[in-house]
Order: structure tokens, then C-alpha cells, then sequence
């Protein structure tokens, strides 16, 4: 079974655990002036990039609190989690 | 309305298992200021240090979340609970539920009480990385329970009431093989 290191519980079991899509995604300051395009960017277009991933988890059945987490989507090996706020470096220093 | 009576689970005891009468509890939310006020009125020091509990004079304060705590207290202490929480608490910006009739509560004990939670439970249960003292909100097959070690072989489990006998069911079906 996938260990998870929630950042407020520690190692944790993955049925515990919700995914929650791609993290850092900011919602427009102005939503009434943005541009369709920027709309569609912010609500529907997502990465999916094979290699590693900054995503959004979620300790739905511990502490509840939502993380971030770098996850390798080859081999499903999390780099790293970090709590919301934060934004660690990945693996060969790219941002 | 007075014949309407309180529909509660019911819970065979076992060897093992213990059903647990009923009980005042309040979900309590808030920061760092709200939590120190809430310790000293509801007279037990709330944990800052994850997946802790804490108890004192029947009371128990199980830490949930690092602003999310289950507070446990006899069910005729209900409005005492309240009043001095409400007077402690003041207007430091905070959240209280009541949700005493939203859990059954039931201990697992026993030498094989480690056993029977592993059957449906995904956490590492050794003393060692569970230890006495620790709390948590976890899985038990597909039912949310919270679990908290009383003891070195006795855990308090809270499950949501209507999901009471799938838990127990799992459990003695786990005790059958161990003959229980």
C-alpha cells in the first residue's frame, strides 16, 4: 500500500488520502474583466505532464487539511509533500 | 412527541468489545487563542502535538486536525460543558458543534485488540508507532472511525452511528477467526 507523508500527521495510509488535481492554480484577482481565454485557462485546462507533478491532496479520513504534494506520475513515487503556502524546489532545483 | 424514544445502535458486548454509554461531544474549531481558552474551560490542556489526546476528570480532548478537536464529556455534563467553554472562549473567533448523537462509541480490548483493528484498519497499530495517548480519524474498511489507544490493548473507537453495526459486524466476523 502507498505511504503518504501527510505534512501535518506524518506517514499515513493512501485510502486515508483524496486527490485533488493540479496544485497552484490561482483564481483571477478581477474575475469580471478576464478574458475568456484566461477563464477557460483557470477553470479547465490542466497539465498532465508524465514525470513529476505538483498536485493537490487532501487527508479526507485523518486531519482533513489539503497539502500539495510532487508526485512522480511514472512510478507514482511522491517526491516530496508540503503544506499549503509553501513551494519547495523540485529535484534539480527548477521551480 | 414524548413517545418517541432515542434510537441508538445496539451493541452486543463481547469478550473484547465494550459498548460505551452515551456521551457529550462538541467538534471544536478555532487558532492557537481560541484552543488555549478552550483548555482551560473545558479543563483539559487540548493537544498541540498531532494525533494526541488528552483527558482529565472524565473528560477527554482528542486532537483531529491542527484546528480541529472531538471533545468527549459525560452526557450529564452537557450544559456545564457549554457554559464554561462559551464563558472561556469569549469573543475569540471560534466554532463549537454539539455532535453527541452523531457517534456510538465502543472500546476493543483485549490481548487481540491490535489484531482485530488490523483486519480493517490500513494504520500501523504497533505500540511502537500507535502508541498509548495517540488519536486519530482513520479507516476502518470503508467506514470513517476515529481511534484513539486508551491503553496498550484497549482502544476507544467512535464510528457515525448508522455505520455502528457495519463496523462491528467486520469486527466480530475478525474475532471468529481468532475464536473469539
Amino acid at each position: 500500500m502507498l505511504v503518504i507523508h501527510c505534512p501535518y500527521c506524518g506517514p499515513r495510509p493512501e485510502p486515508e488520502f483524496a486527490h485533488g488535481g493540479q496544485a497552484h492554480i490561482a483564481r483571477p484577482h478581477d474575475p469580471a474583466n478576464t478574458t475568456d481565454e484566461e477563464l477557460l485557462q483557470f477553470l479547465y485546462l490542466r497539465e498532465n505532464p508524465r514525470g513529476l507533478f505538483r498536485e493537490r491532496w487532501r487527508h479526507a479520513r485523518g486531519c482533513g487539511r489539503f497539502f500539495n504534494a510532487i508526485r512522480d506520475t511514472n512510478t507514482d513515487f511522491f517526491v516530496t509533500t508540503y503544506k499549503v503556502g509553501e513551494r519547495p524546489a523540485l529535484p534539480g532545483g527548477a521551480q | 412527541m414524548s413517545n418517541l424514544t432515542r434510537r441508538s445502535p445496539r451493541i452486543e458486548a463481547q469478550s473484547w468489545l465494550e459498548p460505551l454509554p452515551a456521551k457529550t461531544r462538541l467538534s471544536f474549531r478555532g487558532g492557537p487563542d481560541a484552543i488555549a481558552a478552550a483548555s482551560h474551560g473545558f479543563g483539559v490542556n487540548l493537544s498541540t502535538d498531532a494525533c494526541r489526546a488528552a483527558s482529565a476528570n472524565d473528560r477527554a480532548a482528542l486532537w483531529l486536525g491542527p484546528d480541529e478537536y472531538l471533545l468527549l464529556a459525560p452526557e450529564s455534563d452537557a450544559a456545564a460543558v457549554r457554559t464554561t467553554l462559551a464563558e472561556a472562549l469569549g469573543e475569540i473567533p471560534h466554532s463549537i458543534v454539539d455532535i453527541s448523537h452523531r457517534h456510538a462509541a465502543f472500546v476493543v480490548k483485549g490481548p487481540q485488540a491490535e489484531w482485530l483493528l488490523g483486519g480493517g484498519c490500513p494504520l500501523d497499530l504497533d505500540l511502537a508507532a500507535f502508541p498509548v495517548g495517540m488519536c486519530t480519524r482513520t479507516v476502518y474498511m470503508k467506514s470513517e472511525i476515529y481511534l484513539w489507544r486508551t491503553a496498550a490493548d484497549a482502544f476507544h473507537i467512535e464510528t457515525w452511528r448508522s455505520f455502528t453495526p457495519y463496523v462491528v459486524d467486520h469486527l466480530i466476523d475478525a474475532a471468529r477467526e481468532c475464536g473469539g
